[in-house]
């Protein structure tokens, strides 16, 4: 008894005590470390958002003007051009365009005539044959067919050539100018949504270079890298987490899965360029062994994931099932699993996302080729998304700058569209226990 | 004065007096239990009779979970565990390495401290053991016996108009009441329970008491509890073990009111524990 009345201290009075200058003093310290304590988070909160705003901006700016192709309506006579019916393919289409860029403006001499072929995409005779081959109705008629400009009157449409500054620091002269002024005049040049740049392959004119071909080819790896990755890597994170002995064996397969996930991605690479292409003699440039790669790298993202997912499922839904006499494996088949899915598809979804975005891995394995046409399987030569990014980044064409951040803009479109489907596949599979 | 010794050999075993004497259900004899270097459970040796309800009291970290664990090897599936002696269900070596732990299990069925049901309907649960165990050849079988079975365990009322809402979506008692149920839809012989109603309200736990009386008249039951009045109110045996030793195992009645041994009076006196 004594020991404890020792012990109690004298009745107070708490009002007293809470309203006191020192206990006020107290307070306000306390209130001015909290507020710190939350601006310190806003404020890098606040940087966070601000960087990724600026990256979002930059880009969007960048890259809108992408979104949009110049346009050149030019009319084509084909009365006299020579062309043979059964085989229009043979015709002098370089010529044909010529003369009737000449007949749309008399007074450009010959001297003039590469400046004159220089308004409209070199790719022109090809359109035009193709048109022609499609449709050899148009044979022996006069008709108006619209074109890209080319990448010097795309800039100069889009406002980003100084129309003031010398001849000799733009990419068009005066003449030019004055044919895209008299062109605009009689209504001839649009500028409509740019559908090549989604359904046309890589080019070595801007104007007409587009992602199919990369988008196809990162498709196609990353069915592979799903394919390969998936039950391999669920597989490998059962296993260990559910029915592995826990021994040193064990114990550095786990640590070297850890220390994997970390490995740049580029050794990756190097890893698939000396496995598949050197020794296995597989395709260069082939979005399977571009998909081959990334699943190496992949792998040690969903192993950790799904173990995580694992580990989180009650250990009393296993005892459970035990306990009604379940065996292990079907403890684990029918009541852990199922609980763990949305965790292991999340973080598959995520590592695919991962690899979608990864470049280095697939430079070594040569996907950064110059390719024309959409790959039409997995042992074709092809692109990817980030590759062709890579690619464009690095040609030195003025259409490709703003053509490469529309690329990134596709690219995280993709990402995000990736993304969702895993917040929307957690939330839709997670079941409450 | 009553006999302090906590060795094995002086560990005093009465059977009851009053009532029907039970066939032995389980022989346990020189039941050891190891964790890696550290024993928990010393010398455990007790026959637990058929159709009973035995219950295991002690204070926290005394080996009554433990031996409970043992009965259906639970303690299997810790891999640093390692179980000395013989436990026979009905003269059945249960540690032979014949013997299908899973078929075991089966037999001796569990019931644990936190209600557990699977993440499904009402009707999957009970209908998991069966199927599993290919117990039924068609579905009005499998109706029967979760019928039967949430009858049994006096759940029938509250869950026949939902049988194919989640299970998860039930109170705690009713949780506990469905597990009990899953355990019986495989037909066992022998039901643990290790602290079943601790984490329910006093009045599921009333409801869970009474179902564990009208249980034994088919199953040989087993139970781990904290609560020294309901090991009274609800067993016809009960033991008692500290630090990993069985100190005193006996009729009910008698261990509560006279026990031999001074740990145990001291225990259910509330001297310590």
């Amino acid at each position: 008894m004594s020991e404890i009345e020792a012990t109690m201290q004298p009745v107070r009075n708490i009002g007293d005590e809470l309203m006191s200058e020192e206990g006020a003093r107290r307070v306000r310290r306390r209130y001015r470390a909290d507020f710190r304590f939350r601006a310190y988070g806003i404020i890098a909160i606040a940087i966070a958002v601000g960087v990724l705003g600026i990256l979002l901006a930059t880009l969007i700016i960048r890259g809108a003007p992408a979104f949009v192709q110049t346009q050149v309506t030019i009319t084509v006579d084909l009365r006299d051009a020579g062309i043979d019916p059964a085989d229009p393919a043979r015709a002098d289409w370089r010529g044909i365009v010529a003369d009737s860029l000449e007949a749309m403006f008399p007074g450009a001499g010959a001297a003039q005539a590469r400046e004159l072929r220089d308004m409209i995409s070199g790719g022109t005779p090809f359109i035009l044959r193709d048109r022609v081959i499609a449709d050899p109705a148009l044979i022996g008629t006069v008709f108006d067919i619209e074109v890209p400009a080319s990448d010097r009157i795309d800039q100069l449409n889009k406002g980003a050539i100084d129309r003031d500054a010398p001849v000799a620091q733009r990419t068009v002269n005066d003449q030019q100018i004055a044919w895209f002024d008299t062109l605009e005049a009689q209504d001839r040049i649009a500028t409509p949504f740019n559908t090549t740049l989604f359904v046309g392959a890589d080019s070595r004119y801007p104007e007409l270079a587009g992602l199919w071909g990369a988008i196809v080819g990162s498709f196609y790896a990353l069915a592979v890298c799903l394919a390969l990755s998936f039950p391999i890597g669920i597989a490998a994170a059962i296993y260990l987490e559910e029915f592995a002995p826990k021994n040193r064996w064990t114990e550095m397969i786990e640590i070297n899965i850890n220390n994997l996930a970390a490995v740049p991605s580029v050794v990756f690479g190097l890893l698939g360029l000396a496995l598949f292409l050197n020794f296995f003699g597989m395709p260069r440039s082939a979005p399977l062994v571009g998909g081959m790669t990334l699943a190496l790298m992949t792998l040690p993202t969903i192993i950790i994931a799904s173990r995580a997912a694992l580990k989180a499922v009650p250990p009393s839904i296993r005892e459970g099932a035990l306990g009604v006499g379940a065996s292990h494996q079907q403890a684990v088949l029918h009541h852990v699993l199922p609980l763990a899915m949305p965790g292991m598809l999340t973080g598959t979804i995520i590592g695919l996302a991962q690899a979608l975005g990864e470049t280095a891995p697939l430079l070594l394995i040569g996907m950064n080729a110059f390719i024309t046409a959409a790959p039409d399987s997995m042992m074709s030569p092809s692109t990817a998304l980030p590759t062709q990014i890579y690619i464009w980044a690095d040609s030195p064409e003025r259409g490709f700058v703003a053509r490469t951040s529309a690329a990134i803009l596709v690219l995280l479109g993709f990402l995000a569209c990736m993304n969702a489907v895993a917040i929307w596949l957690r939330s839709r599979l997670e079941r409450r226990w | 004065m009553k006999e302090a010794t906590t060795s094995a050999s002086s560990v005093s075993v009465r059977h009851a007096h009053s009532g029907v004497a039970m066939p032995t259900k389980v022989h346990a004899r020189d039941v050891t239990v190891h964790y890696g270097d550290k024993q928990a459970l010393f010398n455990v040796t007790m026959d637990i009779p058929a159709n009973s309800v035995t219950a295991f009291i002690g204070p926290s970290g005394c080996g009554k979970s433990t031996f409970l664990r043992c009965i259906n090897r639970m303690n299997d599936t810790i891999d640093i565990c390692r179980v000395g002696g013989t436990i026979t269900v009905d003269d059945q070596d249960i540690y032979d390495p014949k013997l299908d732990v899973v078929q075991l299990r089966a037999r001796v069925g569990m019931v644990f401290q936190k209600p557990n049901p699977f993440p499904k309907s009402i009707y999957d649960n009970i209908a998991y053991g069966p199927r599993i165990h290919g117990l039924v050849r068609s579905k009005s079988e499998l109706d029967g016996i979760v019928e039967s079975s949430l009858k049994r365990a006096g759940l029938w009322k509250e869950a026949s108009e939902r049988l194919n809402e989640p299970a998860t979506g039930m109170s705690g008692g009713q949780q506990q009441r469905l597990c009990i149920a899953r355990a019986i839809a495989v037909s066992p012989e022998i039901i643990l329970m290790d602290e079943p109603c601790s984490a329910l309200d006093p009045i599921s736990t009333a409801h869970i008491e009474e179902l564990i009386d009208e249980l034994r008249e088919n199953f040989t039951i087993i139970i781990v509890t904290h609560n020294l009045q309901q090991a009274a109110r609800v067993s016809q045996m009960t033991g008692f073990f500290h630090l990993g030793k069985l100190i005193e195992f006996a009729d009910t009645g008698e261990l509560f009111q006279s026990p031999q041994n001074s740990m145990t009076e001291d225990y259910i006196t509330g001297r310590f524990g």
